[in-house]
């Protein structure tokens, strides 16, 4: 049993950051119904409301656009659900969450180097049965952190009329957010991609948009979200975006240790394929095939030598299944089949990295030799 | 009485609206931060160690949630709360159904609002509903009920015990009615649950709504009890990874699945003892303001009610100067949700009540950390503060007593 442990699986869940702990810790000794009347309830609802000041200015936005929902799953699913009448277009390496919300929409393509088509959104803007569009399109993708051309793609699904919604959950707190410049009518936030609670997101909505809720009930969030607020998650992730916010520079420093990562493995494996690598991406992704060996067989041997890292997204079963994502990118069935995914963040040292790079190296060696 | 305010100036309000919210239980809240921090694992990263720990803990508080209502522990789905399990039921169990035509739902008007706008929305779109009424005791009618029902009904939605009047409804008697006729049974038993006994098979619920704050465990955090024999079929609500047997995708929140768990254990543990104890001490409260104000009403009927409940009436006055007469107290006039909207509850006007008095009420809901101390405090201040409304004028006494008739 490995005792030298190394958590590279930010992507699925990063860790809660200290002073958000904190404040789901405080906020859970407090108590108070944010909807109550009583002094209870006015203490919370201001706790409420700073918090919300704090998720807008992460997005770059008023407090007012900001709904609280139980997490990116929960805003991904009120954003695509909430305007009926329109026709829904989504680029193919969206996550499962907004795939599943879609079942009947049409799918932009993406470009062999994980960057969805523009001039094929183009088109499906173009076609259509005549209804207006909801396009929607995440900020960097979860598996190969490849950021998406977010502020273009919106510009052309506005000049054909159409709402744009970006799901904007890994991306958040890696990378500077403005929604108004990325021109995003609806944004999806998760706290616990960014060092917040897990069980909290938000969906940010632009002024004027009349979305129909998911969620009925009580009216709480101004009618766009019901039930009793989770306030100390959402002290949380306000806790959590305030750090994000300010510590977005330092993070990103960690394309350093992430591109030595990167540079040790090819080294170890020169027919080693990295996903997506001519992109601009995540500081903190990176998405990597060891040729001809299966990802859960890496998955599983990393995990033994004490290394956590994934294959593609943590969802659903935990069975490692074929990412929908590097088939979009048309990746060869050999790298589709072998390709994990290593995330870092801000808590990573350069002793998890050599850890890695060791536990991933003799795998590389034993299977080579095996082989031979 | 001034000597006991004066005491109680920087205190920190005597809490009284149990069913608006509980505070989470010191032993809850204790289970749940280690998975905060250092066991942070996405349960659904089964590939590595932080993920298979974090999978785990789900598994024992799934196991300890459904020993608390008699489920099998795979009969347990994690929700939001109890708003998005009632909209999950009603919503997943009419778009399932209207495939073999049945495009019916039974429900009454004294339901949580997150039940009625569920069913006005699936009016909309053009499911057929039939809202209830209840009994002045805020029971339903079993015959109305019964006569209610249609082939094409796919579901019937009955809260098991009531957020503002505290009402108990005769859960195995419509489960009864329900599985006769392969209607589906959802009960919102949020504040059911962990409060008084509650079985699903001695019910005979097939889908049953829990919410964790309301049972001493954390906010954000519920479930939906789904019956697997006979199967209770319903469309999912929220879509994506495929978590929870696909019926509700989202990454678990596993601390507050771990909070919900332990809540769960606790009330199991703790049920028969302290029911007693809240029984005695809503006893305490109620002749306690019965011998200082004869007039008060008590809206709901008086035993089949929640041991923490009471909703009373005081005629003459607003509920809305009580509350602001009494700042030690936090009281409030009914559900919580509506926020500040002090509108009457429509609740008490479905029992009947006149608008007077109606806006006349108050809830009162005492839990587990509530001492006999405040109660005795609590009554006073109560009393004071609705003799000197009555006295300063306020609403005219005859005519918000002519409301009850």
């Amino acid at each position: 049993m490995a005792t030298r442990l190394s958590y590279l699986d930010w992507n699925a869940g990063a860790l809660v950051r200290p002073e958000a702990a904190a404040a789901v810790a405080a906020a859970l000794a407090h108590g108070g119904n944010p909807s109550s009347v009583h002094r209870a309830g006015r203490e919370a609802k201001r706790r409420l409301e700073d918090a919300r000041q704090a998720v807008a200015a992460l997005a770059g936005v008023r407090a007012e656009d900001v709904v609280f929902t139980s997490g990116g799953t929960e805003a991904n699913a009120l954003a695509l659900g909430a305007f009926p009448g329109r026709r829904l277009i989504v680029s193919a390496i969206e996550h499962d969450s907004v795939l599943a919300n879609a079942p009947d929409a049409a799918r932009i393509p993406v470009t062999p180097a994980g960057v969805v088509d523009l001039a094929a959104l183009e088109a499906l803007l173009a076609g259509g049965d005549g209804r207006p569009a909801l396009v929607s399109l995440m900020l960097a993708n979860n598996e190969t952190g490849a950021i998406q051309p977010v502020a273009e793609a919106a510009r052309l699904a506005h000049a054909r009329g159409a709402l744009f919604h970006c799901d904007a959950i890994q991306a958040a707190g890696k990378q500077a957010l403005d929604r108004d410049r990325l021109g995003c009518d609806l944004m999806t936030l998760s706290a616990h991609k960014l060092g917040g609670p897990p069980g909290i997101g938000a969906l940010i909505l632009r002024a004027g948009l009349d979305p129909a809720p998911l969620l009925r009930g009580g009216g709480q969030e101004r009618g766009r979200r019901a039930g009793t607020e989770n306030l100390p998650g959402i002290c949380g992730f306000g806790t959590a975006a305030r750090a994000a916010a300010s510590g977005i520079e330092s993070f990103r420093a960690i394309s350093g240790l992430r591109d030595a990562a990167e540079r040790r493995l090819l080294a170890i494996a020169p027919d080693a394929a990295v996903h997506a690598a001519a992109t601009p991406r995540l500081p903190n992704t990176l998405c990597i095939s060891m040729p001809g060996v299966p990802a859960a067989t890496q998955i599983m041997a990393l995990d033994l030598a004490g290394v956590m890292v994934s294959a593609g997204s943590a969802c659903s079963s935990g069975k490692v299944r074929r990412s929908h994502v590097l088939d979009a990118m048309a990746a060869s069935e050999r790298d589709a089949e072998s390709a994990i995914r290593i995330s870092l963040g801000w808590r990573t040292t350069e002793a998890e990295i050599d850890h890695l790079v060791e536990a991933w190296g003799t795998l590389y060696a034993r299977t080579r030799a095996s082989a031979a | 009485m001034t000597a006991a305010i004066a005491r109680r100036a920087n205190a920190a309000p005597i809490y009284l609206d149990y069913q608006a919210t509980t505070p989470a239980d010191p032993r809850v809240v204790e289970a749940m931060l280690p998975y905060f921090t250092e066991k942070f694992g996405n349960p659904h990263s089964l590939t590595h160690a932080y993920g298979r720990e974090a999978a785990a803990a789900v598994e024992i508080a799934r196991a300890e949630l459904a020993g608390l209502i008699g489920a099998e522990p795979r009969e347990i789905v994690f929700t939001s709360g109890a708003t998005e399990s009632n909209n999950m039921a009603l919503k997943g169990a009419a778009h399932f159904h209207r495939q073999f035509g049945k495009d019916h739902l039974v429900t009454l008007a004294t339901e949580h609002k997150c039940v009625l706008e569920s069913a006005h929305a699936l009016e909309r779109e053009g499911f057929r509903v039939t809202i209830l009424g209840v009994g002045r005791d805020g029971l339903v009618d079993l015959d109305q009920l019964a006569a209610a029902l249609e082939p094409q009904t796919a579901i019937i939605s009955v809260m098991a015990a009531h957020n503002e009047i505290g009402v108990i409804q005769p859960l195995r008697e419509i489960g009864a009615l329900c599985r006769a006729r392969e209607i589906l049974f959802h009960t919102d038993a949020a504040q059911a649950v962990g409060k008084i006994p509650f079985d699903v098979n001695d019910i005979g619920a097939d889908l049953a709504s829990i919410s964790g704050h309301k049972i001493y465990g954390p906010k954000g955090i519920g479930a939906l009890y789904l019956r697997r024999r006979p199967r209770a079929r319903i469309a999912p609500l929220i879509d994506g990874g495929g978590q929870e047997r696909a019926m509700r995708s989202g990454t678990l929140p596993v601390p507050l699945v771990v909070g919900l768990g332990k809540a769960a254990a606790i009330a199991q543990a703790e049920m028969a003892g302290e029911s007693q104890r809240l029984l005695a001490l809503r006893a305490r409260f109620l002749s306690g303001l019965k011998s200082r104000l004869p007039d008060i009403v008590l809206n709901g009927h008086a035993e089949r009610r929640l041991p923490g409940n009471l909703n009373l009436s005081f005629p003459g006055v607003t509920a809305v100067d009580v509350i602001a007469a009494c700042p030690a107290l936090a009281l409030s006039t009914g559900s919580a949700c509506t926020a500040a909207e002090v509108e009457p509850s429509y609740v008490l006007r479905a029992l009947g009540l006149g608008e007077a008095l109606a806006a006349a009420s108050l809830r009162i809901g005492i839990g587990r950390f509530t001492t006999a101390t405040e109660i005795d405090f609590a009554v006073e201040a109560i009393a004071a503060a609705v003799r000197r409304l009555r006295a300063g004028g306020g609403v005219g006494v005859t005519s918000a007593a002519a409301g009850t008739t």
